[in-house]
């Protein structure tokens, strides 16, 4: 059998997480082809076709994929599935809305957000949201996958020689969903969840103008901005700055929690990080037992001091 | 139009979870529970479009054990119409919720449905968008703005997606999965509460419903991840910038 990647692009570029969508399927051991759908997105095959692991390229190019809408992309994946025994999508919001409206479609389960393949059959994959790790198997003809990019971020080889390509010319019409537009965040900073570095503030902070230090200490690192949900509830920062079990999941290299006591809601969403640092006024707080460095004192003389020995 | 949400009952986010030591689970007894917070976000939408007088009626369901019953009572309070209650095993996969809610949206003749984008405990994301398959409806996930176009024929849909928003344009019947910006959720008031043990709390059996429930997907143990180990303390910023730079290698 064979296995199904589903390309996440924007007819121009390849998105990183779809690397890291493949380097999972290679642990499955099968050949592996990649579906690019989209219109004009000739440079994403191209692309593609250079991946060492890739055996085969099929080309959905066409106007009614332009936007790459969950509506027809299940249609056409479900057309395309009676050849694979594994479709996976990386775990984005694409992934997240396209690979569970196809298990709809094909009335089969599916495994979200997997961080560890044990076999063709049985996947690990984190739930409350990282608290604990389930493992689960998996018996339909096709097992759905979506996979979290930050578990397989291994490098991944070229070749000289490009995958085999194969036009795929089935059109499947939107017939009742349309685009009307996307907005990119047009924030400076790095995004929360691809972020390398996250410094967050909590109600420490007091209050919205204060929350600028926070800000201004993030320019300094090429940080992201995260917030406690008690930050976001006291209205110093709007909701989607939220890191934890009912916000963003984060991960990044380094995480810097200041004015953070730690609520298990927030934990949840930040403990997987690489390093941690905390720093707070009260040394009982929660946040000091996970963190690999903690800095008890007062943040308003702390924050400007890091903001002056920073280069 | 006639709107049906969905809520779960889950552990309590503010809850620390604890693993059961047979690995059979999370443990959940003894364990404060309430509404997935993504499906409050959901109830408050549906009240909301009842309050405008875009939706004629609201349903509330739940599928789980007796206690999700609180739950249909507190949506009631928030201004639900009525509730359905389906008993079922906590461990439904979401295949299987969405064949359920399938059979339920037909029966009563629903136009819209809103449910949080995902349940806290097992993160799934999937039963809005498997519901919207099964039925051949559109999906909105992800939804931080609704506002129902035309008399209510269609909607337009702010979704947060990866790196900024995406505005959609769906035709009604559709599936709505909300996400954390949508609204802030109300608290019930004393009267309602009151009010809301006088309304209509329906429970319907899966066999009536005559909805497969097995599916070929199985949890096989659950397992602590690992802990971090302790850190130390820093006595200054010098010294936290020496261990970031010289010990964690994190900054330059």
């Amino acid at each position: 059998m064979k296995i199904l990647v589903i390309a996440e692009h924007d007819n121009e570029h390849l998105k990183a997480s779809t690397v890291a969508t493949i380097v999972a399927a290679e642990k499955l051991a099968l050949p592996i082809e990649v579906l690019v759908a989209g219109y004009r997105c000739q440079a994403v095959a191209e692309k593609v076709r250079t991946l060492a692991a890739v055996s085969r390229v099929i080309v959905a190019d066409h106007e009614v994929y332009q936007d790459q809408l969950a509506e027809n992309l299940a249609l056409l994946l479900q057309s395309l599935s009676s050849s694979y025994s594994h479709i996976l999508a990386a775990a984005s919001t694409f992934g997240k809305d396209l690979l569970p409206r196809l298990a709809g479609l094909l009335q089969v389960s599916m495994a979200s957000d997997i961080i560890e393949i044990v076999d063709a059959n049985t996947f690990i994959r984190p739930i409350y949201a990282g608290n604990a790790l389930a493992t689960v198997s998996m018996h339909d003809a096709i097992r759905l996958l979506t996979v979290r990019s930050s578990a397989f971020n291994a490098a991944i080889t070229t070749k000289a020689e490009l995958a085999e390509l194969s036009i795929c010319d089935t059109v499947y019409a939107l017939e009742k969903t349309k685009l009307i537009k996307r907005i990119e965040s047009k924030s400076e900073r790095p995004e929360l969840g691809q972020a390398k570095v996250v410094i967050s503030g909590g109600r420490g902070l007091q209050n919205k103008e204060n929350f600028a230090l926070i800000e201004q200490l993030a320019d300094k690192l090429n940080a992201a901005v995260g917030a406690s949900r008690a930050a976001v509830d006291a209205g110093f920062v709007p909701n989607d700055y939220q890191v934890g079990q009912t916000g963003k999941v984060v991960a990044p290299d380094l995480y810097i929690a200041i004015g953070i006591s730690g609520a298990i809601q927030h934990l949840a969403g930040m403990k997987d990080s690489r390093v941690i640092v905390a720093i707070n006024k009260d040394a009982e707080a929660p946040i000091f037992q996970i963190a690999d460095y903690g800095l008890v004192g007062d943040l308003f003389k702390i924050i400007p001091e890091l903001l002056a020995k920073l280069p | 139009m006639k709107v049906l949400v969905a809520l779960k009952r889950v552990v309590d986010p503010y809850v620390k979870i604890r693993v059961r030591a047979d690995g059979s689970g999370v443990e959940t007894t003894n364990v404060k529970m309430s509404t997935n917070p993504f499906d409050e976000i959901a109830i408050e939408e549906a009240v909301r479009l009842k309050e405008q007088g875009i939706a004629t009626s609201t349903t509330v369901i739940a599928l789980g054990n007796v206690a999700s019953q609180e739950n249909l009572r507190a949506a009631l309070a928030l201004g639900i119409d009525n509730a359905l209650f389906v008993p079922c095993d906590d461990m439904l996969q979401p295949l299987a919720v969405a064949r359920i809610l399938q059979q339920i949206v037909v029966r009563e003749a629903v136009q819209l449905v809103i449910m949080g984008k995902q349940a806290i405990d097992d993160d799934n994301n999937q039963v809005g968008q498997m519901l919207a398959a099964l039925l051949s409806w559109p999906q909105c996930t992800f939804a931080s703005a609704v506002k129902i176009l035309d008399g209510g024929t269609s909607v337009e849909v702010t979704r947060e997606i990866d790196g900024g928003l995406e505005v959609l344009y769906a035709q009604l019947p559709a599936v709505i999965t909300t996400d954390l910006r949508l609204n802030t959720p109300r608290y019930a008031s004393l009267p309602n509460i009151m009010r809301a043990k006088q309304k209509p709390l329906t429970t319907i059996t899966v066999e009536e419903l005559a909805v497969p429930t097995q599916t070929a997907f199985k949890v096989l143990s659950v397992a602590a991840p690992k802990t971090r180990e302790a850190g130390i303390m820093v006595d200054s910023v010098d010294a936290l910038l020496d261990k970031l730079r010289n010990e964690a290698k994190v900054i330059a």
